[in-house]
């Protein structure tokens, strides 16, 4: 088991022909990733990575005529709201959206359509899913993942790939690693991975990573206190930030209330998730967790 | 990005929200004569002198005098042109005064609160307003939050005149001053959302004692993302108010905060930049830097990195931590012995590479001729570069 994506995952890339579309659906055919179709409007009937991909026009004729129901879009940031729109449109089961430096307010109306047609988008600006050895949707490298028990969920991309080295050097596969992206307006929140984590029965911990900026992380711990059985090692990024910085991210910045470092490591902690000072302790805290939950069940 | 309150007035102005109006002057020569301009052109003997700079505070600063004679107008303007203001906003350096706004003095009855921006947890737009006019809002908001009225807009529908009438009852407005209120309103969410805005605050919004409402103060924050297509928007950009070596930062397409500690951070992704820094400080020492290389780790981003990262003189030590995904740790290598060389660096650099082709990175680095230490873990890096800044 794991969330979201698997080996029977059918993807269509938005943006298959672009630089970027290009080299990581490569990547993602060498992972295993099941890439039914490319989309690049006004090149359908085209073939893509060495012939091996079909390319229609649209999102609807992938689905209709090659089964998709996963997309994953590689769109430049101009298009990318309206490549997330058209694959809701189309009835995509889940949409992943790599692209960074979408403008807000055309996030908030994707946001409004999505919930309206009840589509589940993981992004955007985010570095994907993996569900280890079966589906790669993203630009994650593939070799650092050890399939395993650990579900991981991340604001960041390379501060994912930091802990999910530490899981494996300490022992530790994963199940599922998600991406959730940095931008103020994403599709999939950290609550809504929680969930997706909890009702997996093959993973039996979870990493969450924040850091500085909005409430989702204090609302996700507050949920968890009363929905999560499984074990939560938590991280915020950002303690040293000053307030009123964007630190690179789009949502990344203090501005005032509970989005400091600091106060979100409280409240977690106070909702029993186990919070490293250190971004050197969720290997092992992580571990500790599982001896700790072994020990309570035996 | 940020702009200044008179910029901010003239975008209002455009969407036909009533502003207290004035004139920018830049030069002392030009003081007296923009003055008279103003008292002359809004009818008004008495002025205010308002610097424009971005932090916030200004007020509280001395940046903000009601000026009633031309002499008292003149005096003021001649004490603030040119002085580094101090806000709580702005360092104890201050911000250098380089334009002044020169306005209408208004009778003020009542003073409003009123801001648009984005409530992240529902993924809408939030109009915000209070009575509580002038104060800061946090404070409202955490004392009296029954004093903040709030409508969230529909994206599809944007914001409809029921909602408009809701704001305007709330500030406790009646006749003609509701109706104002209610224009103002709508056309605020209009700028907002056609300017690409993250936040429009106007604080206060007055009423005046003849029963007009109008703006007396404008703040706006826009989303960088959108600035592709706000060609407008991105030209009120104000180089000086800007940290020089950010600006150079970003012309490299680097991602560069300057910080006040001596470890510089060159790291790729942003969250894992935070955490860099976050680690220095636990081992006891203080970054000096937030820097994003990006993705694309190559030669060119390693060099520029290292140049920016010199102009601090406050920098002893430069810490690298790459995670390398996509981008391979043996060409990263090969980049930051090249670097070193080029620049002649005589500082302590601790590398820690991890990721694709990891190992081979390690003992390019250990061949090298050049005084690098490489470390095998994030711990293990800021342990040695919080040492090296130390003794160095």
């Amino acid at each position: 088991m794991s969330i979201l994506v698997n080996k029977n995952s059918r993807v269509v890339v938005q943006g298959i022909t672009g630089s970027e579309g290009t080299f990581h659906s490569t990547q993602m055919l060498e992972y295993g990733t099941n890439i039914v179709a490319g989309v690049t409007p006004g090149k359908g009937g085209q073939t893509a990575l060495d012939d091996s991909v079909p390319v229609y026009n649209s999102v609807e004729d992938a689905k209709n005529e090659a089964g998709a129901n996963t997309s994953i879009i590689f769109v430049p940031p101009p298009f990318a709201a309206e490549a997330i729109i058209e694959a809701s449109y189309a009835g995509m089961d889940l949409i992943v959206c790599i692209t960074e430096g979408i403008p807000v307010q055309d996030m908030v109306k994707v946001k409004r359509v999505i919930d309206e047609n009840g589509t589940r988008l993981i992004g955007p600006n985010c570095p994907g899913i993996i569900t280890v050895d079966e589906c790669k949707l993203g630009i994650m490298p593939g070799f650092i993942c050890k399939k395993g028990n650990i579900g991981v969920i991340s604001k960041s991309g390379t501060l994912t790939y930091e802990a999910i080295g530490q899981l494996v050097s300490n022992g530790m596969g994963q199940t599922t690693a998600l991406g959730i992206g940095g931008d103020p307006i994403i599709g999939t929140d950290m609550r809504d991975a929680l969930e997706l984590f909890e009702a997996d029965p093959e993973t039996e911990g979870i990493v969450l990573i924040g850091e500085i900026g909005g409430q989702m992380e204090i609302e996700a711990a507050r949920w968890a206190k009363d929905n999560v059985s499984k074990p939560i090692v938590g991280f915020i990024a950002g303690q040293t930030a000053p307030p009123g910085r964007r630190m690179g991210h789009a949502g990344a910045i203090v501005s005032g209330g509970d989005d400091t470092a600091v106060s979100k490591m409280r409240i977690m902690k106070k909702c029993g998730i186990d919070v490293c000072e250190s971004v050197a302790e969720i290997g092992q805290k992580m571990k500790a967790a599982l001896v700790q939950e072994a020990e309570a069940i035996a | 990005m940020k702009i200044h309150e008179y910029q901010g007035k003239a975008l209002l102005k455009m969407y036909n929200v009533p502003i207290q109006d004035g004139y920018v002057v830049e030069e002392l020569s030009q003081v007296e004569s923009t003055i008279k301009k103003v008292r002359k052109e809004f009818n008004s003997d008495a002025v205010v002198v308002k610097a424009q700079i971005h932090a916030g505070g200004r007020g509280k600063g001395g940046g903000v005098k009601y000026s009633p004679t031309l002499e008292s107008a003149i005096e003021n303007a001649n004490n603030i042109l040119g002085m580094d203001l101090i806000t709580h906003q702005t360092g104890p350096k201050g911000q250098k005064v380089r334009k002044l706004y020169i306005t209408e003095a208004l009778d003020i009855a009542e003073e409003f609160y009123v801001a648009i921006t984005l409530d992240r947890s529902l993924g809408k737009d939030v109009f915000m307003v209070s009575t509580e006019g002038g104060m800061e809002i946090e404070k409202v908001a955490d004392e009296t939050p029954e004093k903040i009225v709030k409508e969230w807009i529909d994206p599809l529908l944007g914001m409809k005149s029921f909602q408009a009438r809701k704001l305007s009852f709330g500030l406790g407005l009646t006749g003609d001053a509701f109706k104002a209120a209610c224009k103002v309103f709508t056309n605020m969410y209009k700028c907002y959302t056609e300017t690409d805005a993250t936040i429009v605050e106007i604080n206060p919004l007055v009423l005046t004692e003849d029963g007009r409402v109008i703006a007396l103060d404008a703040k706006f924050n826009f989303d960088d993302n959108a600035m592709y297509r706000q060609k407008d928007i991105a030209e009120m950009r104000d180089d000086f108010e800007e940290d020089p070596t950010e600006l150079e930062a970003s012309q490299f397409n680097l991602n560069y905060i300057k910080l006040d500690g001596n470890v510089g951070c060159m790291v790729n992704g942003a969250g894992l930049a935070m955490a860099t820094m976050d680690i220095i400080k636990l081992a006891g020492g203080e970054p000096a830097n937030f820097l994003d290389v990006g993705g694309a780790a190559n030669i060119e981003t390693v060099k520029n990195g290292f140049k920016i990262i010199l102009k601090d003189e406050n920098v002893k030590a430069i810490i690298i931590n790459i995670f390398g995904g996509i981008v391979r740790c043996d060409r990263v290598a090969n980049g930051v012995i090249q670097a070193v060389k080029e620049l002649n660096l005589d500082l302590p650099v601790i590398v820690r590479l991890e990721g694709t082709n990891a190992v081979e990175a390690k003992k390019i680095l250990a061949k090298s001729d050049v005084a690098i230490i490489p470390a095998d873990s994030i711990l293990d890096a800021a342990n040695k570069a919080v040492t090296a800044a130390t003794n160095s």
